[in-house]
């Protein structure tokens, strides 16, 4: 089976389908037409960009453009984890919590999928690390900054009663442990609920991506299986390290809960 | 005799403030609305960061665990909080069980729900959840505020009798004159930054 290429003018069709629905929200005031406009336009840049890397990477496969590429993305889904808090740790301590998170998770858990379950040669080989390191690094992402911001948030608004616990001798973690099980779902529910519709309700976006490609479909299964699996562990670990860490840095060293270290940007 | 001490502490805009609250004896302070007597109170309770040297029995703040330190000096809060729908939940079994005749409750009310308490009651149970984790020292920030005449008098009544009873070394925010004059073996006032005796101390 040879893929179908699409020519560039092709997808400008595509374009015209967003063009309408924004002007159809700019005329019934729906105030999403901006924001709408310039993700498309940075969604069209930015892949188009990451396909010329990815091309050039692919003939080179030299190990540290590799990584490098991998940290330049960790770092980019860190200024984004900080970015979607609506009340985050002050100074450097929000991105170097999520990063430092997503690092971890992402990182071991991509390398031990690469190593022990797929196995290709080099290890490294681009053409199996950068999608899966993608996909996995989108996933904790969204998984550590909704965590995150839940955490923030509620830690804001229950100021009192986290207080009132501590007042009546509750350590800093029994304080807090209703709000860490929030974060927590609140971080897992997303990749829970995909594992859940997972090819009943949705076909996931890399299976359909690879029979596209021409794979046969018990194979795309398999290997759809292997990446919502790594996913969800990825998604999990990461949550579970930002909010622990999150949560101590919300306590000092004597359990006093201290949300003068929180900023509204 | 146990003794609550607090030497040269500094919180927000007060500092220097020194007293000493011998077991069993209630300490009141009152103050205009904003002066730092609930901040005084946190910075005892080691909630809030504060100067100076605070000691329970010759044992210092800083020498026990913060959540140890918390669960012997018990502090209530003006507005407490609940974070379970049952009032029950909030308790142990036994503590539960043994709920004071004097705060006027019917046995069921551990089966409340939290939402049906009015302010008042929630104050009352507030006392008894904090004097059922058997404390040495309690920190009451105007205990009987949401209370009317008749049930202030009775929890007053009941609040100094475990004081005496436990030997509790108890500060007490107070505003009302009458009340001060009833329960308080001393009475300081916050004045600008200082703490100022009016009767009863050293």
């Amino acid at each position: 089976m040879e893929v179908i290429d699409l020519a560039w003018w092709k997808l400008a069709l595509a374009a015209l389908l967003i063009l309408a629905l924004a002007v159809t929200g700019h005329l019934s005031r729906l105030g999403i037409t901006r924001s709408l406009l310039i993700a498309a336009v940075r969604t069209v840049i930015q892949l188009a960009l990451i396909g010329l890397v990815l091309e050039a990477l692919f003939a080179s496969s030299a190990f540290y453009w590799i990584a490098l590429l991998a940290l330049t993305m960790l770092l980019v889904a860190g200024r984004e984890v900080v970015a979607r808090q609506s009340r985050r740790l002050r100074g450097w301590w929000a991105f170097g919590i999520g990063t430092g998170a997503m690092f971890v998770s992402s990182f071991t858990v991509t390398v031990l999928a690469l190593t022990v379950v797929i196995g290709p040669e080099p290890w490294y080989a681009p053409q199996y690390a950068i999608p899966l390191l993608g996909m996995m690094l989108g996933n904790t992402m969204t998984g550590v900054s909704l965590a995150l911001d839940r955490l923030n948030d509620s830690v804001w608004r229950q100021r009192a009663v986290i207080e009132n616990r501590l007042m009546l001798g509750q350590t800093w973690q029994q304080a807090l442990e209703d709000i860490r099980r929030e974060a927590m779902r609140s971080g897992m529910m997303p990749s829970i609920n995909a594992m859940a519709a997972a090819g009943i309700v949705s076909l996931p976006g890399m299976m359909t991506g690879q029979i596209l490609a021409g794979s046969p479909p018990a194979v795309a299964v398999k290997y759809q299986i292997l990446v919502m699996l790594i996913i969800t562990a990825g998604t999990g670990f990461g949550a579970l390290m930002a909010v622990s860490w999150g949560g101590r840095r919300l306590f000092d060293e004597r359990e006093r809960l201290r949300l003068d270290r929180l900023i509204k940007p | 005799m146990t003794n609550l001490l607090l030497e040269n502490v500094s919180v927000g805009a007060l500092s220097d403030v020194s007293l000493a609250v011998p077991g069993g004896q209630v300490v009141c302070l009152s103050g205009p609305s904003g002066s730092g007597k609930s901040r005084l109170l946190r910075a005892v309770a080691d909630l809030e960061p504060h100067g100076g040297a605070i000691s329970h029995n010759g044992a210092g703040q800083l020498d026990v665990p913060a959540h140890q330190w918390r669960s012997r000096v018990v502090m209530v809060p003006a507005d407490s909080q609940w974070w379970f729908d049952d009032v029950g939940a909030h308790f142990s079994q036994k503590t539960g069980e043994n709920l004071p005749e004097a705060l006027g409750f019917p046995p069921e009310v551990m089966a409340w729900s939290v939402s049906r308490l009015s302010s008042g009651e929630r104050q009352r149970l507030a006392l008894w959840r904090a004097l059922a984790l058997q404390p040495q020292a309690l920190l009451l920030d105007e205990p009987t505020a949401n209370l009317d005449g008749e049930a202030t008098k009775a929890i007053e009544a009941w609040l100094l009798e475990e004081i005496r009873r436990r030997q509790l070394a108890t500060l007490w925010v107070a505003h009302d004159p009458a009340q001060i004059q009833r329960v308080a073996n001393a009475h300081y006032r916050i004045h600008g930054a200082r703490l100022e005796s009016v009767y009863g101390s050293d």
